[in-house]
């Protein structure tokens, strides 16, 4: 009868991939002690004290359940922070050398993922949430892919499966390709300072992070349709970008807010981008890069127009918010209603319920003319309408 | 309707909480309600009556089997095996919808078997889904090699079946709008009915995404020049997309063959009846290479495993680029298609193999030769392309001083369907008309049709 | 692997049946698929066998057209045979049969959303292997063509009574097709009234299915997509923000795939018309309908309707399909050929002078006309009616009982009150409380012979997403079967997830590693490009 020759023949398949697993422990616990986040060691004990067990561990050996028995090669944090896991979800592979304390911190993180990506992983998998991203992107920049096994309180950057399965599947399908295709995604956090309880169904404000690199997988489950990731078709971004890229006017200003899709821009116009400020273009020249708002307001008065380009930060729909201090009152009172381009994914857009944009500049008045609604480019040709809500 | 009995629609409606099936309405505003009764023709709810009118009704039409047609351009008829239409008859696959590809896996294993030997017919091996139709599928290609070249304008023959034209002109959009294509057409030599190359040079600049070629032309005739076609299309850094009636591959040259990349064609030669024009479908294929693979519009069927060691199963490789993966990002739009005509097609390759294919083109040169030399015996009837055709030939009536419109109903009214008449599409061509002759024409009918043009053109 | 029937002791089918009959929830049927491991095709035969013979030469036209292959100019002669299976006639048929078998179609229960899955009448299939219908060629002369003509005329009436518009045609060969027509139809008015370089935007919403945004973007257009907001639909200010002297065409379907129909339909449609463009109505959704709204009377401007789904004709695992698309009198002009009129008692073939030519070559997949237009004739206006209200009474049957099932919701769950013929629903719940996903159950439902559910069009709106429809085929027997197994698949999530993860167990191949497919080294769509990548086996 029939055999099939697939795996002995394919020689791209004999060699294991190595994937880096990194847990953060004491990511989630404060979730369910209502504490947003566990970032601070304070907030950590306090969570402790009210009696949080770890949501990550669990969480994370269901993804890597779905690594066991595939030809993939795992090198694992120590003990808490990946072996344990490892060894509890039916993997193999060797553990990271590395000292860890009682109580892992994000130095600990930060240190493990950047010792992972010297020993040469194609792609790190951590279990946490915003933060913990947000350490793992400090460290190791988009120098190698990440992808979240969702299980902190915050999860709003665009680095997360869908749940730990798609997680373990996402990995292994990822390491299994030839070519492994990225994308850049935002990876974000709620501002902590403003703790007031501000108004009743009010998003909390997030603040860009920087820029992760994360598979970029058509996940072509047949017979139908994709399973919903967050992760973005980077082809359809590339050609969005290139298409805004093509089509600045000369003797025009623009102005580029933070984020990914708004770097890229920057990025197919051969031009460097800085993820968390606003850059200045004219004429196919970087005029201004990380600018504050008394150089944007100086580089406005040199310019008969400016326009202004902005992305979707994160998984709240954040225009402006605040992170964008440089696009305060000053600068957006000066934007002609016409003069605001809005660029996103598709995906993006479809995974915010409600499907509502918002912006929180301090000073409602001077953006009020952006709010209501408005065309988002998503791709050359393509166009979603979406509400612009103030803060409120 | 099943679930028509009183009492499970009340056990049904105690479950929805409403009282009468009508509240289950309310989202409808009472202002868009049609408010009347439909007016339809009365219910023939007994199979016996629905049967005898439509019998009676389909009566009204006269089959090409009653009579001795000649009629080809694009739709053809050739032997339908039994089993294939008893295979299609099968009503799992006939009720299939989509299912996974492990409950209709059979399905999927038959799409992967149609795919697979018109690939070997092509010589190529890479092969989607069919589409709608030839035309469908030579739109496709045309945008397909636009979107691969970033160049905006094709060129296509001359010699084109005038439905297959309308068609790709649709395809290619309108120069007010995005993605439009210039169509432009290079001519055919009136001596041999053959593509004209240096016309064709003469169009081939730097911004001709594709040249597309049939072989045989719309007029039958055999193209020989791939070569030539396919080396100034290299030298331009455009493609050759290749239009072919998989029936003749037994005999002509595939694309793969003559370097040919890209190819499209029918598959309603392929064990499907004509059915009005509703055997229609097309095919698109390549070489197994990304920068083709990657524009496909179709769904494909891959082989591959199962979570089951040693198992062997079959997916849809590269769905995300299609419409149902991407929406308007997709490569064109794709849908319900022509599917269940693939395994007609299957099994029809399957049941001839290589000594029929072989077989019934050899037949069809022989009996369109034939034909050829009997019909230009009439006098005042010539063969216009009279060397190097398959299956169709261009008659000329010109010197019977009859329009074509004419023979065809003195014909009809001797039970023969006459050619089409080309004569709105090819005024060049005078009162012509193409006659289709196939393996099912025999010596006696070709003959027959001989006398009767000899007798209504006396 | 064994599955928790077989562990269990099994109800005689008799005794499952009085169960249902009874109302209880019957026990999941014990079944299982086929399994043939049957080679393919290309690894059959021997070298010499032969299926079919054409007909051989006679003598006389052999000694006249002579050596075949002379009569072929050397370039352009094939040079090796295809590499084809040779087989006996009765191996092929054999073999179809095998595949055929393990092949689920509607042998089991089919609630298949936005497909409409319905009983396509013996009889139907049988005309239409009448030699009238098989042997009939496209370009015959219409007075040997009067029954087709007739046909598809009266096919026309039955569509225009049910919609208000003014003419169909059928040459479409699907929904997406006929999608396509409209952006044809849009790019050929507006180019009529000169406003084409001026109109290019077409604006459809987040749930219309993927073809109407796709044929608009391949027509040329640029589409504005509109989300929904909270009332389930995407508002009129939404719409009406979107629209300029730009607009080209609303494409749009209602009610949607999760049974919400736009009460502000009619207001849509007019602020529309105020822009200068056109309505498209996607009819796909026309099974709860049919009777009660015409899209005309709604202001619309052409419709389509799928006979392949709501119409009775089968779908074939994916065609031959038709898109029968019906517009106003405004759009006619613009229709392309073969259009069919009736004069002095006889069927003509009209060519309207400024159509759009084809978007498929001939007049239509004539088999499926004709059994759209038995089931229209076998139905009565009556029954079509009836239809309708049957399918939304078991949608909302389904629904109120779906409800109950543990890890199911409803989409838009603040939304209360009936659905139409199909609404969506989310296994969300379940996938966090189990990892257990929609695709899981999907595979571990069809362990009981019940057909994969539709999941959801791109993209997902809703997460985890599944989309049954019953329609006024499937009986409340077959609508409580398939409940019940998928209430025991959802059980079976909580208690032994893993199970439900690793199916299906049951069917004639276990699930399909596709991680693969999208990568030039790992997809092979022929056997010869397989054998190519990965060595004979």
């Amino acid at each position: 009868m029939w055999r099939p020759s697939w795996r002995g023949n394919d020689e791209r398949r004999k060699m294991a991939a190595l994937l880096g697993l990194l847990v953060n422990p004491v990511a989630g616990m404060g979730g369910r002690v209502g504490l947003h986040g566990t970032d601070g060691t304070s907030r950590l004990a306090e969570a402790r004290r009210r009696g949080a067990a770890s949501v990550t561990t669990p969480r994370a050996r269901r993804a890597v359940q779905r690594l066991a028995g595939r030809d993939i090669e795992i090198l694992a944090a120590p003990g808490a922070m990946g072996a344990d896991v490892m060894v509890a979800g039916g993997a193999e592979g060797r553990t990271l050398e590395m000292q860890v304390g009682p109580e892992t911190t994000a130095a600990d993180t930060q240190r493990a993922a950047r010792l992972l990506a010297d020993a040469g992983v194609a792609l790190v998998l951590f279990a946490g949430g915003d933060g913990t991203a947000g350490d793992i992107v400090r460290t190791i920049g988009q120098r190698v892919p990440i992808l979240g096994i969702p299980s902190g309180v915050k999860m709003r950057s665009g680095v997360f499966a869908a749940n730990p399965e798609a997680a373990g599947e996402l990995a292994a399908e990822f390491l299994a390709r030839a070519e492994r295709p990225v994308a850049a995604a935002d990876v974000v956090d709620v501002v902590e300072a403003g703790t007031a309880p501000g108004f009743p169904g009010r998003p909390p404000d997030v603040e860009l992070r920087g820029q992760a690199s994360v598979p970029s997988l058509g996940a072509g489950r047949l017979p139908g349709p994709k399973s919903s990731s967050v992760l973005a078709s980077s082809a359809a971004i590339e050609a969005l970008c290139r298409a805004v890229a093509a089509e600045l006017s000369p003797g025009t200003l623009y102005l580029f807010g933070p984020g990914s899709t708004t770097g890229r821009i920057l990025d197919v116009m051969g031009l460097p981008s800085s993820p968390l400020g606003v850059d200045a273009v004219q004429d196919g020249a970087l005029v201004g890069a990380d600018l504050g708002e008394p150089a944007i307001v100086e580089l406005m008065g040199l310019s008969p127009k400016t326009k202004l380009v902005l992305g979707v930060i994160g998984g709240q729909g954040f225009l402006l918010g605040r992170g964008n201090q440089q696009l305060g009152p000053a600068v957006l009172s000066r934007i002609a209603p016409e003069d605001l381009t809005i660029v996103s994914s598709a995906d993006k857009l479809v995974a915010l319920q409600p499907p509502l944009l918002r912006v929180d500049v301090g000073d409602e008045a001077s953006f009020a003319w952006a709010t209501g609604f408005q065309r988002v480019r998503v791709g050359p040709s393509r166009f979603m309408m979406m509400r612009v809500a103030g803060a409120a | 309707m099943a679930s028509s009995v009183d009492a499970l629609r009340q056990e049904m409606l105690a479950e929805t909480g409403a009282a009468t099936i009508d509240e289950l309405f309310v989202q409808i505003p009472e202002a868009h309600r049609l408010g009347r009764p439909l007016e339809l023709p009365g219910q023939l709810a007994s199979e016996a009556a629905l049967r005898r009118h439509l019998v009676e009704l389909l009566g009204r039409n006269t089959s090409a089997e009653e009579v001795l047609s000649f009629l080809g351009a694009g739709c053809y008829r050739h032997h339908v095996p039994a089993i294939c239409d008893e295979i299609v008859a099968r009503q799992e696959w006939l009720t299939s919808v989509w299912g996974t590809s492990s409950s209709d896996f059979g399905r999927f294993q038959a799409w992967f078997e149609y795919a697979s030997q018109l690939g070997e017919l092509l010589d190529l091996d890479f092969v989607g889904l069919p589409v709608y139709s030839w035309g469908c599928a030579a739109g496709h290609a045309l945008r397909m090699a636009a979107r691969m070249t970033g160049r905006s304008t094709v060129l296509v023959p001359r010699a084109l079946d005038p439905e297959r034209k309308a068609v790709i002109a649709n395809y290619c959009g309108n120069q007010h709008l995005e993605r439009h294509l210039d169509v432009r057409s290079f001519a055919y030599r009136s001596e041999d009915g053959r593509l004209d190359l240096a016309d064709l040079a003469g169009q081939l600049t730097e911004e001709v995404a594709a040249i597309y070629v049939e072989n045989p032309n719309f007029f039958g005739v055999i193209e020989d020049q791939a070569q030539e076609v396919v080396e100034a299309a290299e030298r331009a850094g455009a493609e050759v997309i290749a239009g072919v009636d998989p029936i003749s591959l037994g005999v002509l040259a595939p694309p793969g063959e003559l370097g040919i990349g890209l190819a499209v064609g029918t598959t309603q030669t392929l064990g499907v009846h004509m059915n009005g024009g509703g055997g229609a479908g097309g095919f698109i294929a390549s070489r197994d290479e990304e920068r083709y693979a990657r524009e496909y519009p179709t769904l494909q069927v891959s082989i591959s495993e199962t979570t089951e060691p040693g198992e062997r199963g079959f997916g849809i490789s590269l769905f995300e680029q299609t419409s149902y993966g991407a929406r308007e990002e997709g490569n064109d739009w794709t849908g319900n298609s022509v599917y269940m005509w693939a395994i007609a097609n299957a099994a029809f390759m399957a049941a001839m193999g290589p000594r029929g294919f072989a077989e019934v083109g050899s037949s069809v040169l022989q009996r369109s030769h034939y034909a050829a030399a009997q019909v230009a015996s009439v006098p005042g009837v010539s063969v216009r392309f009279p060397a190097g055709f398959f299956k169709e030939i261009v008659v000329d009536f010109a010197g019977t001083g009859r329009r074509v419109a004419e023979i065809n109903g003195a014909l009809r009214d001797r039970g023969i369907f006459g050619g089409l008449d080309l004569s709105p599409f090819y005024p060049e061509l005078g009162e012509s008309a193409l006659y289709c002759i196939t393996e099912l024409h025999t010596q006696g009918d070709i003959d027959r049709l001989a006398a009767t043009l000899r007798e209504v053109t006396r | 692997m064994t599955t928790a029937p077989e562990r269990e002791a099994v109800p005689s089918p008799g005794a499952r049946a009085a169960a249902g009959a009874a109302g209880a929830m019957p026990a999941p049927r014990r079944y299982h698929a086929a399994v043939w491991n049957e080679p393919l095709i290309m690894e059959l035969g021997r070298p010499g066998r032969r299926g079919v013979f054409a007909p051989a030469v006679e003598p006389g036209i052999g000694a006249l057209a002579g050596d075949p292959g002379a009569l072929v100019p050397a370039a352009a002669r094939r040079k090796a045979p295809p590499a084809l299976p040779e087989l006996s006639e009765w191996e092929v048929l054999r073999h179809y049969l095998r595949l055929s078998q393990q092949t689920l179609g509607m042998m089991g229960v089919s609630l298949f959303g936005t497909c409409t899955m319905k009983y396509n009448p013996a009889v139907s299939e049988a005309l239409s292997r009448l030699p009238e219908v098989r042997e009939v060629h496209p370009l015959q002369a219409e007075e040997t063509l009067q029954g087709l003509l007739e046909v598809v005329y009266g096919l026309d009436l039955a569509l225009r009574e049910l919609s208000g518009m003014q003419q169909f045609v059928f040459q479409p060969g699907g929904g997406a097709d006929a999608s396509y027509l409209q952006a044809c139809i849009t790019r050929a008015y507006h180019d009529a009234q000169g406003e084409l370089s001026k109109r290019v935007e077409v604006i459809t919403t987040i749930q219309a299915h993927p073809c109407n945004s796709a044929t608009a973007a391949a027509a040329g257009f640029k589409v504005i997509t509109l989300p929904l907001e909270e009332k389930g639909y995407p508002s009129l200010a939404a719409l009406e923000s979107a629209l300029s002297d730009r607009t080209a065409a609303l494409f749009v379907n209602n009610p949607d795939d999760m049974g919400i129909y736009n009460p502000e339909i009619t207001d849509w449609v007019e602020a529309v018309h105020r822009a200068g463009g056109l309505c498209f109505y996607d009819h796909a959704n026309f099974n709860g309908v049919m009777g009660k709204i015409r899209a005309a009377e709604l202001g619309f401007d052409a419709c389509m309707f799928m006979l392949h789904k709501t119409f009775g004709a089968p779908k074939g695992g994916g065609g031959p399909a038709v898109g029968a698309y019906g517009c106003s009198e405004r759009l006619a002009p613009y229709l392309p050929g073969p259009v069919v009129v009736l004069e002095d008692g006889r069927f003509h073939i009209t060519e309207p002078a400024g159509g759009v030519g084809r978007v498929r070559e001939f007049i239509g997949n004539f088999p499926q006309i004709l059994k759209a237009y038995a089931w229209v004739r076998a139905m009565g206006g009556e029954g079509i009616d009836e239809a309708s209200d049957l399918s939304v009474l078991a949608s909302n049957y389904m629904g109120a009982r779906l409800r109950r099932v543990p890890g199911v919701t409803r989409s838009h769950p603040s939304i209360s009150g009936p659905r139409m013929e199909m609404s969506r629903y989310s296994l969300e719940t379940l996938t966090r409380e189990t990892g257990v996903t929609a695709v899981d159950v999907q595979n571990r439902m069809t362990d009981f012979g019940i057909d994969a559910f539709w999941l959801s069009h791109e993209p997902w709106v809703v997460p985890e997403p599944f989309t049954p429809e019953v329609g006024e085929t499937w009986p409340k027997e077959d609508i409580d079967e398939w409940l019940a197994v998928l209430e025991f698949v959802c059980r079976e999530a909580y208690d032994d997830p893993e199970t439900v993860r690793t199916a299906p167990h049951n069917q004639s191949v276990h699930r399909v590693d596709s991680a693969h497919l999208d990568d030039p080294g790992g997809w092979a769509t022929t056997w010869r490009a397989y054998r190519a990548k990965h060595g004979r086996a």
